[in-house]
């Protein structure tokens, strides 16, 4: 087998004996949190509320609910598994071997994928104690979680890299994910906000992340998926040239 | 050939600070050699540019002939290094701990696998393989880190005070396992604060001081330089008063104990003569202090 490969192995080995290792951590806190929304505002707030696009909202909420615990879940593992790692400076174990920084990145990714997709599935699995939600398509579902995590994968390494300390690797994920998923269309359709705050709200990537995935399940979106799908692959490649740049630069890790 | 060359290596890091200037040294293959240096002279910023995690000002660095500028993979496949300080996770076990090493320059896992328990037997850590290396004594997670260096056999191994902390026992049965690396052919490099080790180990010493290389030759030749020595003897009965001989500085300790500071020329029968001529019996004899590290002293106080 290639030499490369077979280090991305064993890099995607550490990650996931450390992900199910510890999953009292990583699994179970999110699926617990993501249950109480559906029980909050799905059924006990949203029962008080009228359809929206068709879906009564415990089902217009799931699929944004889900996408939320793919997103967070994804970037919390891999900023705080890349600065744990320099941190215990285990990260010289593959700076002094001959994996190449490409290698380290998809890594490091790998395991912020698995942790990000295994909590969308747990969460997809929860959602149906209460609704039975429809798959209008399969291939957007898949294709939308798989590529959201592997760009908020990729954005939590890049706060890793640049991470001095623990306070560093929760200051993004507070000031600045929480906010824009929130208002990103998890527990509401942008076509219900005044016409300038529509402006404002498709400034807000995740918005194209939420609606998409939602397209998957519902059919219907309150943007243009293919734009959805195309900003996830251009933030896929701008984001994945920037942690190559600063690993080849060394940010954070050579002196 | 040459396992390893340093040509003009400097080091400026950003704070300022001139870590290295213009060290060129040479290692030939099956050498064991020293590094030798005050605190913050230099050593760990050598190592650290070799093995890629300092980056160089300027110089070229040569690892059997392989530029590291023009293929630093290539050069890393033929090094293993064991650090200073603990950096594996202690989360993770003694066995994964190897093989995922093994898995970063792209061993398959099976190869892994044996070449874990060759090196985690010889270093007498196999049966601690399913713990945590957080479990592990400090003796034993220095071994797991020589073991860890050692999986993808380098022909270069380079240690960076590999005996720091650790008793003496242990210390005796890690430069057995070292003499013995060297014997099979395996080229090292090693720094170290014990000059003791260092005589023992060594075929070929480098001193570095401020970033600079102020001696670069062979042990013996090293010892050459040594002018004088320092020899406690004790005497069976209490010590009569004694004149200087020659240039042997006598000096008594305590009514049994004498201290002997002798010129390299001069010879230590004349010593013990000059003291049976005066009726004293010498019972025992030893070094004051080890030779390299007189040495040592007398060139980083020039």
């Amino acid at each position: 087998m290639n030499s490369n490969l077979i280090s991305l192995g064993s890099i995607a080995r550490k990650e996931m004996t450390r992900i199910f290792r510890i999953w009292v951590q990583t699994l179970v806190p999110p699926v617990i949190t993501m249950t109480l929304y559906f029980i909050i505002f799905g059924s006990f707030i949203g029962s008080q509320l009228r359809d929206i696009g068709g879906y009564d909202y415990m089902a217009f909420i799931a699929p944004g609910l889900i996408m939320m615990a793919i997103i967070t879940n994804s970037y919390s593992n891999t900023v705080s598994s890349f600065f744990s790692t320099k941190f215990q400076r285990n990260i010289e174990e593959l700076l002094v071997s001959p994996t190449p920084s490409w290698v380290i990145v998809l890594g490091y990714v790998s395991g912020g994928m698995t942790r990000g997709l295994s909590v969308g599935l747990l969460v997809s699995l929860v959602s149906l104690l209460f609704v039975r939600l429809p798959l209008h398509s399969v291939a957007h579902t898949i294709l939308f979680a798989i590529l959201t995590s592997f760009v908020f994968s990729l954005a939590g390494m890049i706060n890793g890299i640049f991470a001095r300390k623990f306070d560093d690797i929760s200051i993004i994920p507070t000031f600045v994910i929480t906010p824009l998923t929130y208002l990103g269309g998890v527990f509401y359709s942008i076509a219900l906000l005044p016409q300038i705050w529509q402006v404002i709200s498709k400034a807000n990537p995740i918005i194209y992340m939420i609606n998409g995935f939602r397209y998957g399940f519902l059919g219907f979106s309150d943007i243009s998926v293919w734009m959805g799908m195309a900003m996830l692959v251009l933030f896929a490649v701008l984001l994945f040239s920037v942690n190559l740049y600063l690993l080849e630069k060394g940010t954070g890790i050579r002196t | 050939m040459n396992a390893l060359t340093l040509n003009d290596l400097c080091k400026t890091y950003k704070s300022g600070v001139r870590a290295l200037e213009n060290i060129s040294l040479e290692v030939a293959e099956g050498e064991f050699y020293g590094l030798l240096g005050p605190n913050g002279a230099g050593k760990t910023t050598i190592i650290g540019i070799i093995t890629s995690l300092v980056t160089k000002t300027s110089g070229t660095v040569k690892v059997f002939g392989v530029d590291i500028d023009e293929d630093f993979p290539a050069a890393k496949r033929l090094i293993g290094v064991v650090p200073q300080e603990f950096n594996f996770s202690i989360f993770e076990k003694v066995e994964d701990i190897v093989t995922l090493q093994a898995g970063y320059y792209g061993m398959p896992h099976k190869l892994a696998l044996e070449r874990a328990e060759k090196y985690l037997s010889k270093l007498g850590l196999w049966s601690k393989r399913r713990a945590t290396a957080r479990e592990l004594s400090g003796g034993m997670k220095r071994r797991l880190m020589i073991a860890r260096g050692l999986v993808h056999e380098p022909k270069l191994l380079i240690l960076d005070e590999p005996t720091a902390g650790v008793d003496v026992e242990l210390r005796r049965g890690m430069w057995a396992f070292l003499e013995e690396l060297s014997t099979e052919g395996k080229t090292i490099i090693l720094t170290t604060h014990y000059l003791e080790e260092a005589e023992q180990l060594c075929n070929r010493i480098g001193i570095i001081n401020h970033g600079e290389l102020i001696e670069n030759t062979s042990k013996k030749e090293l010892l050459r330089k040594l002018d004088t020595e320092t020899f406690l003897l004790e005497t069976k009965d209490s010590l009569p008063e004694l004149d200087e001989l020659d240039n042997a500085l006598f000096k008594r300790i305590d009514d049994t104990t004498l201290e002997v500071a002798k010129h390299r020329d001069q010879s230590l029968t004349r010593v013990f003569s000059h003291l049976g001529d005066r009726g004293v019996v010498v019972e025992s004899m030893r070094n004051k202090s080890n030779r390299l590290e007189e040495l040592f002293m007398g060139i980083l106080q020039k």
